[in-house]
């Protein structure tokens, strides 16, 4: 067999048996899989992740020949060794065991996982031992209560919860290298489409890189449990072509945005607390507790996820946080109406 | 059945029930079973305690399901959905598994090897009592966890408790002490229950039972305790140090002093792991003993079922860090615990096949028992299968803390315990109880929990391959996973009208189950050679063995196995 039809036999088998996997799914989630925005661990679009599904089709097909071996002698023996109406009360046949069966069931499983232990390892180092491009980019991402902190380091950018990475390409290979940390407890970061789960932990420096191979949004959410609010760690990658994706860049690297006509706004932002926790870079505020907000409004969402960004998003938010996430550590200020609206002005400017 | 073979004459020696027992009042029955040293009451009491825990982390199980049936539903808060994964994980594994495997050890080793007690009967009161101290402590959080911060209740940290989470800085209130303490003291009785389940099996079997003439569920309970002494001293360990860093300001686990949350991984799971084994063994012991019964065959290669189970003990301390291929160990580390892992499957795999060599040209009698552990088979053949995907690392960093886990991890300690369970109370109950479990009630519990389990369980590995983590309180609509969940959740209907007819079945059957007699099975082994139930000194003649099924050499005196061992 050639090795372009055994691949392509290979690659036939593996949507087989994952479509017959996920066909409830399929059925009734009225959207193909391979377009929509489920993160569907069977439907790679990075690298690491195809290498992931391939050894899983591969897993999946031994196990599958073992099962349905094993289940098939198990409904045989129990059909045909049933006690029959006509039974004559005698005991059957005593064996107490077979050197030869013994050592032949011992064996076959043995070798089994032999190779499956192989293959695994091979995709192990293939993952984990990548050596890094020098064209690669380089992101810092850090685990929170319950957001994520996102800081490329070499071109100088923080932004939170809406990660942005240029394809990649046959043409020009442009993997985006994580490095991930945590500030408090244990994270995991989970984007299925693009790469497995690498957990975040405090004092502690994992990587982990990936590779898309098109352009799109992909969700993710936190795979650790991290307390209250776990649930409300959701996490999205924006694959951009590297036109967008050099754009996006340069416009996250401009300073805040100060519009004269928020600046009733801006003046409640830097006199109460919210600057403890809340960076705009050229104000006064740098905290560093909470999502950096000087490029707010490029982002589609609020809190991680738990609800989207705009104006009367941003008004509800801030009123009463508890209430889209009960137990958040952002805490409502008590503002009153007009100070709300000065405040939610001025960060509608933070574009 | 033929309900009293007559087994030497023993049944006829046993003196008549004392006339001063109908003048026993409630109080007196109470306080006979508060003080008693009995291994078949305290054996009896361990497995009530487990069945009421696994009644109310079934609840708690419930309340998960109905709160994540559909997305964003806002039935139970976040901090109490929290309060209920942590306390229905804690509660099976450590309030159901352990006291049932060690009720049914204590009811029945002594039995099977033809003593007369556990050899520190006072021992294995103190560790039943320990083992409800810790249950009622974990569980007085509830009441006790809010401490002067109010904030808690009941523990929220997830049953393996990862720190830092577990920290003061995190975790305010008292609930995480009450769950290391309740857990702690848990392990203090299991620790002595297991060394007294050692000393008994080695030093006081019966004439003529050599090691290698014992019943299976005899060494599989050996291996059990073996692997309970070595593997709760780490989590005892871990416990003392968590309690020190929450208390006198150690910082075992403090990352943000220089402690290592990794720490706390490795310790938690090299208990964790070979814990799945602890509590599947017994599981194992009685599979070995009620297939061969309901086959009317002999276990298939007994000595390579007792090598297996030391195999799988041996190789299971070391598989740990399967459990942590996501927390960014070394390529070489993630390919050594692939290794040992997937290795761990040979032995499971040998035992599987030997029952079903045992199985291969029998009799297969269908009683519900049997019904039980046929779909253990099927059930714990796919659980390995499962584990064997999550065994392959790369493919664990997507399955890893996902639906899928949980499925796998349901499917081996429902699929296969839960089911094991269930067969060994319907196999052992005439003798403890004197009385037959209905069998057409039974077959009602086995086809609707069968029913329900593979609704809820089949259908959750589907979820966690399209990226749904655990532990999270409510999901995002256009993920895929509504509809799954939704499914999931209507499969613990069918598991409730199953357990609530167990229970009935149960209650009805004490009053009016048919009487059992001596042998209701036809079986081979000690334990069916005395009444049901057995008076307190078990046998009124200590028996003499030489074979494995020792009843089998008394109803086939022509053909008994000793010539063939």
């Amino acid at each position: 067999m050639s090795k372009t039809l055994r691949r392509f036999v290979k690659s036939r088998l593996i949507f087989c048996m994952v479509s017959i996997l996920l066909a409830p799914q399929v059925l009734f989630g009225g959207e193909r899989a391979g377009q929509s925005l489920i993160p569907n661990t069977f439907a790679p679009e990075s690298t690491p992740a195809h290498s992931i599904s391939q050894l899983a089709g591969f897993v999946l097909s031994i196990t599958g020949v073992m099962f349905v071996l094993v289940a098939g002698l198990l409904a045989y023996v129990v059909v045909r060794f049933r006690r029959r109406k006509n039974d004559d009360g005698m005991e059957p046949a005593q064996v107490y065991g077979s050197g030869p069966v013994e050592a032949a069931w011992t064996t076959v499983p043995f070798l089994i996982v032999i190779v499956l232990t192989l293959t695994t390892a091979r995709v192990i180092q293939q993952v984990q031992d990548a050596r890094k491009p020098a064209s690669a980019l380089d992101v810092q991402i850090v685990g929170r209560q319950w957001w994520w902190e996102i800081r490329y380091p070499k071109l100088g950018i923080t932004t939170a919860n809406e990660l942005h990475v240029p394809v990649s390409s046959s043409r020009e290979r442009l993997p985006t290298f994580l490095d991930l940390r945590a500030a408090d407890v244990v994270h995991s970061f989970w984007v299925p489409r693009l790469m497995g789960k690498i957990d975040m932990v405090p004092n502690k420096v994992n990587s982990m890189w990936i590779e898309p191979e098109r352009t799109g949004l992909f969700l993710g959410q936190c795979g650790t449990y991290c307390g209250t609010q776990h649930a409300k760690m959701l996490l999205r990658v924006y694959v951009d072509s590297r036109e967008d994706f050099d754009r996006w860049v340069a416009h996250q690297k401009e300073i805040a945005e100060n519009d004269p006509g928020a600046a009733s706004g801006r003046l409640v932002f830097e006199h109460t607390a919210c600057i403890n926790c809340h960076a705009v870079s050229g104000t006064a505020g740098n905290g560093r507790f909470g999502p950096d907000l000087t490029h707010l409004m490029s982002r589609d969402t609020l809190a991680s996820g738990a609800l989207s960004n705009s104006a009367p998003g941003l008004k509800v938010w801030i009123k009463s946080p508890d209430r889209f996430k009960p137990g958040v550590l952002m805490p409502a200020m008590n503002l009153n109406d007009k100070e709300l609206d000065q405040l939610v002005a001025y960060l509608t400017t933070l574009k | 059945m033929n309900g009293a073979i007559d087994i030497g004459g023993i049944s006829e020696v046993l003196p008549p029930a004392s006339s001063a027992e109908s003048e026993k009042t409630v109080l007196d029955h109470i306080h006979s079973w508060l003080v008693t040293v009995d291994h078949k009451k305290l054996g009896l009491m361990y497995i009530m305690y487990g069945l009421v825990f696994f009644v109310i982390a079934g609840l708690e199980a419930t309340a998960i399901r109905i709160q994540i049936a559909w997305p964003n539903l806002h039935i139970i808060s976040p901090q109490a959905f929290n309060q209920l994964f942590t306390m229905h994980g804690t509660t099976m594994v450590f309030l159901v598994g352990m006291p049932l495997i060690f009720g049914f050890g204590n009811y029945l080793v002594p039995l099977m090897i033809g003593a007369r007690d556990l050899a520190f009967p006072r021992l294995n009161a103190f560790g039943l009592w320990l083992s409800v101290f810790g249950g009622l402590l974990l569980y007085f959080s509830l009441i006790g966890g809010e401490g002067m911060t109010g904030a808690g209740g009941a523990p929220d940290v997830g049953w393996f408790a990862y720190a830092p989470l577990t920290g003061k800085a995190f975790s305010k209130g008292h609930s995480t002490d009450y769950w290391t303490l309740g857990i702690m003291v848990g392990g203090f009785g299991s620790i002595a229950t297991a060394s007294n389940l050692i000393t008994t099996i080695l030093c006081m079997r019966c004439r003529g039972m050599t090691l290698l003439k014992m019943p299976l569920v005899s060494w599989l309970n050996l291996i059990m305790s073996g692997m309970v002494l070595i593997v709760v001293s780490p989590l005892t360990a871990a416990q003392i140090m968590l309690l020190l860093d929450r208390f006198a300001g150690s910082h075992f686990f403090d990352t943000q002093a220089g402690g290592s949350a990794v720490l706390w991984m490795h310790f938690f799971w090299i208990f964790g792991h070979p814990e799945v084994y602890v509590l599947m063994i017994p599981a194992f012991a009685w599979a070995s003993e009620i297939i061969p019964v309901f086959s009317r065959k002999a276990i298939f290669g007994y000595p390579v079922m007792v090598g297996a189970t030391c195999a799988i003990g041996f190789v299971s301390l070391s598989v740990w860090a399967h459990h942590m291929f996501t927390v960014g160990m070394t390529s070489t580390g993630n390919t050594f615990f692939v290794a040992s892992t997937m290795m761990v499957g040979v032995p499971t795999g040998i035992k599987i096949f030997n029952w079903l060599g045992t199985m291969w040209g029998g009799k297969l009698r269908f009683a519900t028992p049997m019904l039980f552990s046929i779909a253990f088979l099927f059930q714990f053949l796919i659980a390995g299968l499962t584990g064997i995907m999550l065994a392959a690392a790369p493919w664990d960093w997507q399955l890893n803390d996902s639906y899928f886990l949980v499925a796998h991890f349901h499917y081996v300690l429902v699929g296969a315990l839960v089911f094991m369970i269930f067969a060994a109370v319907y196999y052992w109950f005439p003798k403890a109880s004197g009385r037959l479990l209905s069998e057409r009630l039974g077959k009602w519990h086995f086809w609707l929990f069968l029913i329900g389990f593979h609704v809820t369980f089949d259908t959750m590995h589907l979820p966690g391959l399209l990226g749904m983590p655990r532990r999270i309180y409510t999901f995002e609509a256009g993920r895929g996973w509504a509809l799954l969940n939704l499914i999931c959740t209507i499969g613990v209907a069918f598991q409730i009208a199953a357990t609530l007819i167990f229970v009935f079945n149960v209650l009805l059957s004490l009053r009016k189950g048919k009487p059992a007699g001596n042998d209701p099975w036809d079986a081979w082994t000690l334990e069916w050679s005395t009444s049901s139930p057995p008076p307190e000194y078990n046998f009124p003649e200590i028996p003499t063995v030489k074979s494995r099924r020792p009843l089998w050499d008394i109803k086939h005196p022509t053909d008994p196995d000793w010539k063939y061992e």
